[in-house]
Parts: structure tokens; C-alpha cells; sequence
């Protein structure tokens, strides 16, 4: 018995030894806690940020990208475009000489060029191409801006030349072609995938062009990317890239504190001032071009009714919810479009508190005895909303001032996005945040007619004055006429209140000290090339 | 004893197939379409659906539909998660041995300290030692484990910094599931760093084992305190004594010897409370085993992973249950009534 005692002490001592000296694997990997699972590994299928925070900048690249100074757009894939004059052919010159990822599930035979340009773009809005049903044959993004309708064909006109062809002239064509959700597939990947019968692995093992690659995804736990040794911009720093799945709050924080994460997105509001005072932890702030709202489902009764909406509108207490669940980090939101848009309407009104009249028009409406309603309340914690439940909670309170029960509800994630799409809500907590700068974003993917048959439309609200114009205002390239159009758009939005816009959130980011080279990118996913471990 | 074994195996077989009766009518019971939930599949056109609906007997009786449902177990098919669209079989058995080793060796530490200290407690039960083991396990046996597990990460992991607060392994480390045991999977693995990755799972595992390990210490501890104490009084014990034989002797050959049987039938009756508890402990430390997987699958709606984990996890507690009555009863003859 002593000696079996001694034998583990022994083993123990050896352990800790071992310790000292923290293997490579370990020095060279970052940890990113992630407030969530990913749907897909194809960020064309998707338009949650969880998503595309983890799968986008990391495994892919764009033929546009956007500079994170001041949203003008970069060379990516695409080394330079030209537009006709009508404003219908896009020529792109392609980049030569990019790898694609050499898996241990596929090996690529060539380089990047027109070819996949072609095979990506024709998935979205081919229903001959071999992929186009895979998954429902759901693209939300791109059928919020009506891309089929608007992009009649995609052609190589050379090995490394690409030409879009377009049915009608979009001032937000190249912004979107900059989005996160424009990510190049490989086509030969597709072709190989196709052969062995297994098509659905080209949305579930990645094989992309951007600076790592897939090497595991274990169900909500973790996703393991390792570096790509022949990106075309040099190699990243880290060689191992770890997404760590942590919805809860709290533990995110602790992780962070324990140093078992390297960088937490949306830290909690509420503790942010606790550990700006850490020297082991460092807080990153900017302003971010984002909106959260409350949304009626106005396909359903009463929510179908102008003046219900406007009812609810001036019952709930917009300061309130500032303080409380953005602890004043955020702007008071007048629409949907943030102040810093070059689009932006100054001269909107400023949200209103009244509940008489809210009771009044309640009564007007016919339901003066008030009504039972749900709110649904994001389960995670986005940067346009940190903490949906709180802010449900809230107005819960508010909306018993004026007689209407409001039940809470709340799914997984996932879940709670498919059923959204499904139209199954009375009202829901969410909100959007930029992809790129043009106005178009924040319009077109939340409220348009196609948008609300793709399900991204949360307020499932189809009007066709709204969305006539907005395609006047994408028909013109002229920034003054343009402007013009979406300040009309704004003030039609404000009298027929589909959503309440509530806040535009800063965007926060903890990082530990020791890591560097990250930084907030405005508008889309978090980008980690340029991530390195630096000794203090 | 043979008819004992029957008795048992007919009430174990009673026992599963009430279980496969509920699980069945659980397709029927969960909201939506009963074929999605049978077969876990999202999306169904009008052809699947006629040939499943074919496969599973779905426009025969509920007998004939019962019939096919339990064939489909038998044969390992289970359906598919409607989360992840993976089939189920295949996830549960990703998922089990974390849970498994985990209670393992939480059941292994209670025995190792619940067992002496239980018998430190019946020596002098009236003495300073005695009363305060008594104490420790009341507090022990009343704790909230939610609340005890994060009083722990708060100190030992938050504050201190010593142990990690959630998780199995270090995310960095990649390891091979080849058992699905971590230190086994570490041992059998050829990477480099084998020592450290076993290091950083022996911390990880630490905190949850502690954690989980404290409720079946306790109820140890007392059971063992009590059943040392009955035996002490009985005649055989005297008669050793007066034998003349020693403290330690009598001890060892005739008393824990007898008051152990009954701890061993403890363990199965514990068994139920000790997988809730798991589940509890898997939930705040991020342990990715069943019971997790089964609180996840339940905010996530899906349907046919709950169905599944139930089977799973219930046949598992019957099983274990009835294992060790009939391992109580082999070793004690007095116990065999037929």
C-alpha cells in the first residue's frame, strides 16, 4: 500500500514538472470564446453573426473587402473591376497564384480562378446548378437583395476574368460583393464532393482560400481551424485557431479571467469597468454601425394594425432600456439606420414615452381591454443587444401600463432563428449589424418584400411603396439623389412602424494582454490573420 | 439463486419494455409531425415520406407501428438529431463515456474517503472525531451542488487561478478520440505532448470529480457509519472479541466485511441520484457528456434526442440498479428470499 502511495506521488511530482514548459501547440494556439454554434460552415447560407464571426474572415476571402478606416472597397480576390457606363457589366481581373486549403479530406489540383467565381455565385441563383437545393436552397442574404432578379449571369470571359452581367443598374452591387456572405468556394472542391455522393460536406468541411482551414467541428463544443501555409497574404501568426462554444455569460467571463479564452466578444456590459481595471485584460471599444429593435410580426392580427404598433411603440420606455441593458454604452435609436450613415435623418423624431396615448390608440383599434401577446427574446447576447431578456423583461413591465400581457419566450439559438423564419412570433427582440457601409444593408436584408419571403424580414412587413423606394434609390449612382430617397424611406418606416428601433450599441471586445493584432472590424465578422501572442 | 436470477430478469425485461412503450408514444406525445419526430429528419418530400411511412408501419395499427419501433432499436437506428442531422446512436456514444468517466471516478473518490472516514466516525461515534465527520457529511448531504460547484470555480479558478473552470481538455489540445475515456485517449495517443495534455486533463477533471463526488461521499460516509455501528453490536463480533482477537482483526475480518454488503446495494440506489447530479455537474462545467448533450437537446427542441437520451440514460440506471442487487445478493445468502 505505501509503495503504490509513493509510486503516485512520484508520477505526480513528474506531472508537475512538466508543467514549466508549456508545449508548442499550446504557445502557438488562440482561443476564441464564441457566444454560439455555427449553422453552417458556408457563409452563403446564413446571416447570423455567430456564423459568420467564426466561419468568414478565418476560412475564406471575397473579391471585394472592405476597409475597415472608412468602408471604402479594397482589392481582394479581385484585383480591379470596371463598370460599363450603362451600369450593367462588371468586369473583375482575378488574382493569380491562390491556394486553396490542402485538407486532409481534399487535396486542390489548382489554383483559385474564374471558375469558382462562377460556381459560387451560379449556386445562389442557378436551381440548375448541382448545389442550389442543397440545404432548402436558402441563401437569406442574397434573396433579401433580390440578387437572382438582379444578376442575369455570371461568365469567366478568361481563366482569370470574370464579367456579371446585371438586369438592372445597383449602386450596392460591389458592397455587396464585399459582404462576409460572398464567400469563394472552391469549384473543384464542389466537382469532388459531387463524385464520392456526398455533396452536403461542401457546407460542412470547408474548403476555402482564406488564412486557416478546417480541421474539426465537434457539435457545440468547439470548432478547430489550423493555419494555412500558402495564404496569399503570408502566413498568420497563430498556427492553431480554437473557437470555443460558450453561450453562457457569465462562464465567458470567467474563461476569460481564467485565460482558458483569448478573446471574448461581447464581454458583459455590466462588468466592463471590472475588468478594464485588470492589467491581464485588455478592453477594446469603437463605434459600430448596428441597430437592435423590436419587431412586430405583422402578418398577425392585431399587429397587422398601423395604430396597434404605433400603440406599443409610445408605451415602452426607450431611456430605460438604455440604462438598463446597455448601460448607457449605446445611442438612443431614432430608425433603423445609425447616426454615423452617410444617410442617415437627422431630422427624425425622437422616441416618444406615452402611455395615454398609447391606451388611446389601443382604443381606437378596438382593443381597449388590452390583448396577451409574446415577446421573443434572443438567448445569447448580440452586439446590437446584450441582454435580450432583460430588455423583454422591461418592456413586460411597460406593456402592463397599458393593459397588454406579454409572455417571454426564448429558444437555443439555432432553433429560435428557424422558428423566426417560420413566422411563428408575435414580436421579437433581435437586431442587424452592418456588413458594409451602403444604407442598402440596413434596408433591403431587414425589410424589404424579398426579405420577408426569404424570412430575414423579422417583421415579416411587405409594402410595395417602401420598396419602390428603395429601388429607386439603387437605380441612381448619384450619392445627393440617393440620400434623398432613403431619408423618404426612413420617415415612411417611422409612420408605419413595422420595429421599433431601439439602440445602436458600441462594440466592445476583451482581449488578454498578451495577445495582439485584433481589432473591431465595423462592419461583419471579426477577422483573426493578423492575431499574434505577444510576451509581455 | 437461478430462480432469483429469473425473477429478476423478467422484472428487468417488465421493467425495459414499459420504458420502450413510453419512449414510443413520446413520437406521438412531442408537438409536430410524429414521422419527423420517429425519424429526426428536417425536411421530408411526399417520396421519402411514403417510403417511411412504409418502414415504419406508420398506417398500421399502434401495435404493428410499436413492433417496428422496437426492431428499429434493436437494429441501432435510431433516427437522426434534428440538430445536427447526425444519427443519434452515433452521438450518444460520442457523448456516454464522458459521463461515464467522469462518474466513475466521482463514485471511485466517495468510496475512498467516504468508507474510512465512516468507519473513523463508528469507532468513537460519541467523540470529538466521531460528531465532526457526522457534521461534515450533514453539511455535505444538504449542499446545493450548483451552488457548491460555483462557490469552487469562483475560488479556485476565478481568484486563485489554479484549475480551469470548465471543459474536459485544454482547447488546444488535440487528442484522437479513439475510447472516448480522455486519460485513456491521452495514454493510447502518440503526440508529443502526451504529459502535458494529461496534466491539463487531471486538472480539468478535478473541480467536476470534487463537485459530483460529494453527495455519494456523504451518503457513504453516514451509511457506512451506520452500518458499521448495527454490526458492532451483533453476537459474532462479541464472540471475536472474546476470542481474543485484536481492534484491527475484528475490524477487518468480521466487521467491515458484513457492513459493507449493504453499501454495496447503496451504490445502485445511489445510482439515479448520482446521473441527475452528473447532468447538473456537466451543465456548469461545460463537461460535454450526455447529460449536457440531453439539457441542450431539450432547448433546442429536439425531439428525437430527448427520446433517445431517455432510453439511454433510464435503461442504463435500471440496469446498473439491478446489477448490483444481484451482486448483493451473491455475496449475501441471508438476502436471497425467493
Amino acid at each position: 500500500m505505501k509503495k503504490k502511495c509513493f509510486i503516485a506521488a512520484a508520477t505526480l511530482l513528474l506531472l508537475c514538472a512538466c508543467q514549466q514548459e508549456l508545449p508548442e501547440n499550446i504557445r502557438s494556439g488562440l482561443v476564441y470564446c464564441a457566444e454560439g454554434a455555427p449553422e453552417s460552415f458556408n457563409p452563403q447560407r446564413v446571416t447570423s453573426g455567430t456564423t459568420i464571426d467564426i466561419v468568414s474572415q478565418q476560412l475564406y476571402d471575397r473579391l471585394l473587402d472592405i476597409d475597415a478606416r472608412n468602408g471604402d472597397l479594397l482589392p481582394g480576390l479581385a484585383i480591379s473591376w470596371q463598370r460599363s457606363t450603362d451600369g450593367l457589366t462588371y468586369d473583375f481581373n482575378l488574382r493569380q497564384d491562390v491556394a486553396f486549403h490542402h485538407t486532409s479530406y481534399f487535396t486542390p489540383s489548382r489554383p483559385f480562378n474564374a471558375e469558382d467565381v462562377v460556381f459560387t455565385f451560379n449556386r445562389i441563383m442557378d436551381p440548375t446548378h448541382p448545389y442550389h437545393f442543397l440545404g432548402g436552397g436558402i441563401y437569406p442574404y442574397f434573396q433579401s437583395v433580390d440578387w437572382a432578379s438582379l444578376v442575369e449571369s455570371v461568365s469567366a470571359s478568361s481563366p482569370y476574368q470574370v464579367r456579371f452581367q446585371l438586369s438592372r443598374p445597383d449602386s450596392s452591387f460591389l458592397a455587396n460583393l464585399a459582404t462576409d456572405f460572398a464567400a469563394i468556394l472552391s469549384a473543384e472542391y464542389g466537382a469532388a464532393m459531387l463524385t464520392e455522393g456526398q455533396p452536403q460536406w461542401l457546407d460542412s468541411r470547408p474548403i476555402g482560400t482564406g488564412p486557416f482551414r478546417f480541421k474539426e467541428y465537434q457539435k457545440d463544443v468547439l470548432v478547430r481551424l489550423y493555419r494555412h501555409n500558402h495564404y496569399w497574404q503570408g502566413q498568420a501568426a497563430m498556427e492553431q485557431l480554437v473557437f470555443d462554444i460558450v453561450p453562457n455569460n457569465a462562464r465567458r467571463m470567467a474563461k476569460l479571467l481564467t485565460h482558458e479564452c483569448d478573446i471574448v466578444a461581447f464581454p458583459r456590459l455590466a462588468e466592463l469597468s471590472l475588468i478594464t481595471e485588470r492589467p491581464d485584460v485588455k478592453v477594446q471599444e469603437s463605434t459600430s454601425m448596428n441597430v437592435g429593435f423590436w419587431a412586430f410580426n405583422t402578418q398577425k392580427p392585431p399587429f397587422d394594425q398601423i395604430k396597434v404598433r404605433q400603440a406599443l411603440a409610445l408605451a415602452i420606455n426607450q431611456n430605460a432600456i438604455l440604462q438598463a441593458v446597455y448601460f448607457n454604452q449605446a445611442t438612443a435609436a431614432k430608425g433603423v439606420l445609425p447616426p454615423t450613415s452617410w444617410a442617415f435623418d437627422a431630422e427624425l423624431p425622437n422616441a416618444e414615452y406615452n402611455p395615454q396615448q398609447a391606451r388611446a390608440l389601443l382604443a381606437e383599434a378596438g382593443l381597449s381591454q388590452g390583448f396577451i401577446m409574446d415577446i421573443w427574446a434572443m438567448p445569447v447576447q448580440r452586439l446590437y443587444n446584450p441582454n435580450a431578456l432583460k430588455m423583454a423583461e422591461l418592456i413586460q413591465a411597460d406593456l402592463a401600463q397599458i393593459g397588454v400581457t406579454a409572455n417571454i419566450i426564448s429558444y437555443e439559438w439555432n432553433t429560435f432563428r428557424r422558428k423566426l423564419s417560420e413566422g411563428e412570433h408575435d414580436s421579437v427582440l433581435i437586431g442587424w449589424a452592418a456588413d458594409n457601409a451602403d444604407p442598402d444593408n440596413f434596408f433591403r436584408p431587414l425589410l424589404s418584400c424579398a426579405a420577408a419571403d426569404s424570412g430575414s424580414n423579422r417583421a415579416h412587413w411587405c409594402d410595395p411603396v417602401f420598396d419602390q423606394l428603395l429601388h429607386q434609390a439603387l437605380s441612381t449612382d448619384d450619392q445627393q439623389q440617393r440620400r434623398a430617397y432613403y431619408l423618404a424611406a426612413q420617415r415612411y418606416l417611422h409612420a408605419a412602424k413595422p420595429l421599433v428601433a431601439l439602440a445602436h450599441s458600441q462594440r466592445f471586445q476583451a482581449i488578454n494582454a498578451n495577445v495582439e493584432g485584433v481589432s473591431i472590424n465595423p462592419y461583419g465578422g471579426i477577422a483573426l490573420f493578423g492575431a499574434r501572442r505577444v510576451t509581455p | 439463486m437461478i430462480v432469483f436470477l429469473l425473477r429478476r430478469l423478467f422484472l428487468l425485461g417488465t421493467v425495459l419494455f414499459g420504458l420502450s412503450v413510453f419512449a414510443f408514444s413520446l413520437g406521438y406525445l412531442f408537438p409536430g409531425d410524429p414521422l419527423q419526430n420517429f425519424s429526426g429528419m428536417r425536411y421530408i418530400d411526399s417520396t421519402l415520406r411514403e417510403q417511411l411511412i412504409l418502414q415504419y408501419r406508420l398506417d398500421q395499427p399502434y401495435s404493428a407501428q410499436y413492433l417496428a419501433f422496437l426492431g428499429r432499436i434493436l437494429q441501432g437506428d435510431w433516427g437522426l438529431s434534428f440538430a445536427s442531422q447526425q444519427p443519434l446512436l452515433k452521438e450518444i456514444w460520442q457523448v456516454l463515456p464522458a459521463t461515464l468517466e467522469l462518474t466513475a471516478y466521482a463514485l471511485l473518490l466517495s468510496f475512498m474517503l467516504g468508507v474510512p472516514l465512516g468507519i473513523l466516525a463508528a469507532i468513537k461515534p460519541e467523540g470529538t472525531i466521531g460528531k465532526s465527520i457526522s457534521g461534515i457529511a450533514l453539511v455535505g448531504y444538504s449542499l446545493p451542488i450548483f451552488w457548491w460547484a460555483l462557490l469552487l470555480i469562483m475560488f479556485f479558478s476565478v481568484t486563485l487561478g489554479w484549475l480551469p473552470s470548465g471543459g474536459r481538455l485544454g482547447v488546444l489540445y488535440e487528442v484522437p478520440t479513439i475510447t472516448g475515456f480522455m486519460l485513456l485517449d491521452i495514454l493510447l495517443s502518440d503526440v508529443s505532448y502526451q504529459h502535458a495534455a494529461l496534466w491539463d486533463a487531471l486538472r480539468h477533471l478535478t473541480l467536476p470529480t470534487l463537485v459530483l463526488a460529494t453527495y455519494p461521499t456523504t451518503v457513504m460516509i453516514r451509511f457506512v457509519r451506520d452500518a458499521m455501528l448495527d454490526v458492532w453490536e451483533q453476537n459474532y463480533i462479541k464472540t471475536a472479541k472474546a476470542k481474543g482477537l485484536n481492534r484491527v482483526q475484528v475490524l477487518y475480518r468480521h466487521g467491515l466485511r458484513n457492513a459493507l454488503l449493504p453499501v454495496i446495494r447503496q451504490i445502485g440506489l445511489q445510482f439515479s441520484a448520482l446521473i441527475t447530479l452528473a447532468m447538473l455537474t456537466e451543465v456548469i462545467f461545460s463537461w460535454p457528456g450526455i447529460g449536457r448533450w440531453l439539457i441542450d437537446s431539450i432547448y433546442q427542441r429536439n425531439f428525437p434526442a430527448i427520446q433517445a437520451g431517455l432510453m439511454i440514460i433510464s435503461t442504463l440506471v435500471i440496469t446498473i440498479n439491478m446489477l448490483t442487487e444481484i451482486l448483493h445478493t451473491l455475496f449475501n445468502p441471508l438476502a436471497r428470499k425467493y
